[in-house]
């Protein structure tokens, strides 16, 4: 498809500004005006419509396709959610910085504080901050609080120790905040090697980052131990609640023995992935870190109304511009509103049902190389497959030529050629059950005839793609001269 | 009790489910949590309808005043959105897919964002940039993190007059990381030029500059971005992209990194959030960019398709040698920017930072000609202002309130010495009339 700036047409435009009602003002000095405008594309209104439109028939999303994206929990997106939203869409967020500017604002603060308390109340920590805007932002957040705390017992640690099996954010938030990564390998029953980490514990660590349930799907039921085993060298523990979608209503992290936690609202709490975002990642602690929590923090007074509490001098500070994705935490609180107490506890159950018949009806075709019951997904290796020349990639993008999203692929890296499915609660059997047929004949084209793999996909717009070239020659942006030169950057 | 809707399988198809397992319940498969880690309490209210829910947002909604009149922006702005943002960044294929990892089904999102990433290089007139980040103030936070990184230094200067949430968010980012970050000094509106030159050094990572500035003051820093690549230090750029429609750009001040929030790019102000943050930079930075970058190729018949590119600096892959820890960014919201941009077109963003800075102008105006009040700094500005009025700016905005309007914003809180100084925002929303009738209340207010 054409580039939006491939349509343009000079003089044209897709919207009418209101008549100035005041007189031009004197220009500004030259000095400090651009050379020439920006080069933005000039099209009419339909055209404009028309280009996105067309574009976004270019995508498989939830509403169209199922996304059994492993790790992400590409659950259906509830559409009165976004009529919430709508309403509060004109509120400045500096009001509560103005003299009683918090009057002003009641609304809004409500829902960031009713929501902050209903998360404390699913996950079983002391309480939340929603101002991290992703869950890394969260993870962030979680581990910058946790030296805090070291700093205030007297003490600066060297470590963060992370499974083998974690998500790419654990270790990359550590190092961002300064430490050093430890990592600790799988046992043979897809958790985290106990005796390892006995080994590994020492008193320079200061926090071990597990995701619960893990990566792979299962349920860690040493983890009260892990987090005695921490505690005992003076470390802290930080829960990745990436995973949360599993165990509503059956864990609260809190009560087992992690410290901090971060959840993401994009996942648990239904609100739409956004080709990438926004997400939302609150984070939440025990009592013993609530001085740290990021500022501002929003607090209710006994007459009910809310407030900016003035920033603890423990907090770690400012992470957003204002509160956090604010439209996001509408949405999650819309969500939450909705199920209630029985619908997420429903929610864990049917994601927990679903992962499982899908692991079931599919161990026979691929390798599972955890062979336990597992949460709410299933990891699976192509490795037999592989045997036939066919990877996983292969496999996903077969899917792709039948209707599906692909299961994540490769990750968790310690799994061979990993397919990582998570279907989530809100699919029916009839569409797993499509899912599956497909799955197995995948498996069956691998033995009969691999080429019809390797050729997929033949329905989309393209087939696969250079990867290769396009991290060679460079090209992230047109050059600023549209017509007749060569397009893009090469570096 | 009534299921939720968003549960599809009946209770004939949960027992045939359960019966493939090979379990008897539902609880069966939760049997590997031993008891002792089971919830002991779950104490949320029952669920309701979309309509319960609904109409209980409402209340809520109704405890916010709508009906003020701002002039109040400080890092958010009220702009106007034209009606196709709204409908086509609403489409569920945009809103509900997710990072294209698997680009041969994604390539709406990765042609939008590789759009999106030229629209954004086009008006910084900077090479390249990511997919988004979560906000300005973290892209700022990235963007210093970045200049520790590249230069291989350990101190950072902020001229005092970036806004200061925006210095906090760096302060948090920078906290573990043995980091020197001075602040140089704005009292005039102005960060100090003298002081910045005397403190640059061989040991200075970057500097941070905003245009236009917290105050509002509009600057060309392309002598601070000489001095500082005398010294081998990179300059950083803070900008407020609206303005970029009138205003020298980071690329022609000779920035190497230019950072900002796309609020003011058809994102609501949704009491802060969710917007995206946009980090642009020279070309032989690129490498050392965080977050997701689209990238252009061909497929395997030759035809241009788009991928996430680069993705070996990505914590997915590097794990601890990322260059940063991002995941999720702000895509949806940069799309809102883009297709902002594209509905306006080259000439209607002329048009319309014309139309902030003509009407900001007029209110400048009048309101610096009412009895006792200046202008703190009478340099140029573009859509922002600050006054200095006889007495507390806070007090004065606190009774401008009582009537509906929100006279700005009053400084003291972040700048100490300047208790007198308010920040007035006058966006193209604003009419002629709600101008007078601000400056006529603020006459009154003062003095009678």
């Amino acid at each position: 498809m054409e580039l939006i700036f491939e349509k343009s047409a000079p003089g044209r435009h897709g919207t009418v500004l209101p008549k100035s009602d005041v007189s031009p003002a004197a220009e500004l000095p030259a000095a400090l005006l651009r050379a020439e405008p920006a080069g933005l594309p000039e099209l009419s209104e339909l055209e404009v419509v028309r280009h996105f439109s067309n574009l976004s028939r270019r995508n498989f999303a939830v509403d169209t396709n199922f996304y059994p994206l492993g790790s992400c929990t590409m659950k259906y997106n509830a559409k009165a959610a976004e009529e919430a939203v709508r309403l509060f869409a004109g509120v400045h967020p500096l009001l509560p910085y103005l003299p009683a500017g918090e009057s002003f604002v009641q609304g809004s603060l409500g829902v960031i504080h009713q929501l902050s308390q209903l998360l404390a109340e699913i996950t079983g920590m002391a309480a939340f901050s929603c101002q991290p805007l992703a869950g890394a932002q969260g993870e962030m957040a979680g581990i910058m609080m946790i030296a805090a705390w070291h700093r205030s017992q007297g003490q600066q640690r060297r470590f963060v120790v992370v499974p083998d099996s974690s998500h790419g954010t654990n270790p990359a938030t550590a190092a961002l905040v300064g430490y050093e990564v430890l990592t600790v390998p799988t046992s043979s029953a897809g958790d985290m090697d106990l005796d390892v980490f006995r080994q590994t514990m020492n008193n320079e660590v200061a926090a071990v980052m597990m995701t619960c349930p893990n990566t792979l799907g299962l349920f860690n039921s040493q983890v009260a131990e892990i987090c005695a085993i921490a505690h005992g060298h003076g470390a802290l523990v930080y829960c990745d609640g990436a995973n949360l979608n599993a165990i509503l209503g059956k864990v609260r992290p809190g009560e087992i023995g992690f410290d901090v936690m971060h959840v993401n609202l994009h996942k648990t709490f239904g609100t739409p992935h956004g080709g990438g975002g926004p997400g939302s990642g609150p984070v939440g602690v025990s009592e013993k870190l609530l001085p740290f929590l990021p500022s501002p923090r929003i607090a209710q007074r006994s007459d009910g109304s809310y407030y900016l509490a003035e920033p603890a001098a423990e907090s770690i500070g400012r992470l957003a511009n204002f509160y956090g994705n604010f439209g996001i935490l509408v949405r999650a609180l819309a969500y939450i509103t909705m199920l209630g107490r029985d619908g997420l506890v429903e929610v864990s159950e049917q994601a927990v049902l679903n992962a499982n018949y899908v692991m079931s009806r599919l161990k026979g075709w691929y390798d599972l190389p955890f062979d336990t019951g597992c949460m709410h997904e299933c990891v699976f290796s192509a490795a037999r497959q592989l045997k036939q020349g066919v990877h996983a990639l292969d496999i996903a993008k077969y899917l792709i030529d039948r209707g599906f999203h692909p299961p994540t692929v490769y990750f968790p890296l310690i799994v061979k050629e990993a397919i990582m499915i998570e279907p989530t609660e809100t699919e029916s059997k009839e569409t797993l059950d499509a899912f599956i047929a497909v799955m197995i004949e995948a498996a069956q084209l691998a033995e009969t005839n691999p080429e019809a793999l390797f050729q997929a996909p033949r329905t989309m717009p393209v087939s696969r793609l250079d990867e290769t070239k396009a991290a060679r020659e460079i090209n992230v942006c047109c050059s600023w001269v549209i017509a007749g030169e060569e397009r893009g950057l090469r570096i | 009790m009534k299921r939720s809707g968003y549960c599809p399988q009946t209770p004939a198809q949960i027992r045939e489910m359960l019966a493939v397992i090979g379990v008897s319940s539902i609880a069966e498969l939760f049997a590997v949590i031993p008891p002792e880690l089971r919830a002991r309490s779950f104490e949320l209210p029952e669920g309701m309808s979309e309509f319960e829910m609904l109409a209980g947002m409402e209340r809520l909604a109704g405890q916010d005043r709508r009906d003020l009149v701002p002039f109040i922006g400080g890092g958010s702005y009220d702009h106007l959105i034209p009606a196709v943002v709204d409908h086509l960044a609403g489409r569920a294929e945009f809103a509900t897919s997710y990072t294209p990892y698997q680009p041969e089904c994604s390539q709406g999102t990765l042609q939008a964002l590789y759009e999106y990433q030229t629209v954004i290089c086009r008006l910084t007139g900077m090479d390249a940039t990511n997919a988004s980040l979560y906000d300005g103030g973290s892209a700022l936070a990235e963007a210093a993190l970045m200049a520790l990184r590249i230069t291989g230094r350990k101190k950072i200067l902020v001229d005092a007059a970036v806004n200061p949430f925006s210095r906090q968010i760096v302060q948090t980012y920078l906290a573990n990381l043995a980091v020197e970050v001075v602040e140089i000094a704005a009292l005039k509106g102005q960060g100090d030029r003298q002081q910045f030159l005397a403190t640059l050094d061989d040991e200075t990572a970057a500097i941070i500059l905003q245009n236009p500035n917290f105050f509002g003051g509009v600057d060309d820093f392309s002598d601070l971005a000489a001095a500082a690549c005398v010294r081998g230090a990179l300059t950083i750029v803070s900008i407020y992209p609206l303005s970029l429609g009138l205003l020298k750009t980071p690329g022609e001040m000779g920035a190497d990194l230019a950072v900002g929030d796309g609020q003011s790019l058809g994102n609501p102000l949704s009491f802060g959030g969710p917007s995206f943050g946009f980090l642009a930079v020279k070309k032989e930075h690129i490498r050392n960019l965080p977050g997701r970058i689209v990238g252009e190729t061909v497929d395997k018949d030759g035809r241009r398709g788009f991928v996430l590119t680069l993705q070996a600096r990505e914590q997915h892959i590097r794990r601890q040698k990322a260059t940063s820890n991002i995941c999720s960014n702000q895509s949806l919201s940069a799309l809102r920017g883009l297709i902002f941009l594209a509905t306006l077109g080259r000439e209607g963003l002329v048009e319309l930072a014309r139309l902030n800075y003509d009407k900001a102008q007029y209110a400048e105006g009048l309101l610096a000609g009412i009895r006792g009040v200046s202008l703190l700094n009478a340099g140029p500005t573009f859509n922002e202002f600050t006054l200095r009025l006889p007495t507390a700016a806070a007090s004065v905005c606190a009774q401008l309130l009582t009537r509906g309007i929100v006279a700005g914003v009053p400084l003291g809180r972040w700048y100490p010495g300047l208790e007198a100084c308010l920040t007035v925002t006058v966006t193209e929303k604003r009419s002629r009339a709600q101008i007078e009738t601000l400056a006529a209340a603020m006459e009154e207010v003062l003095w009678s």
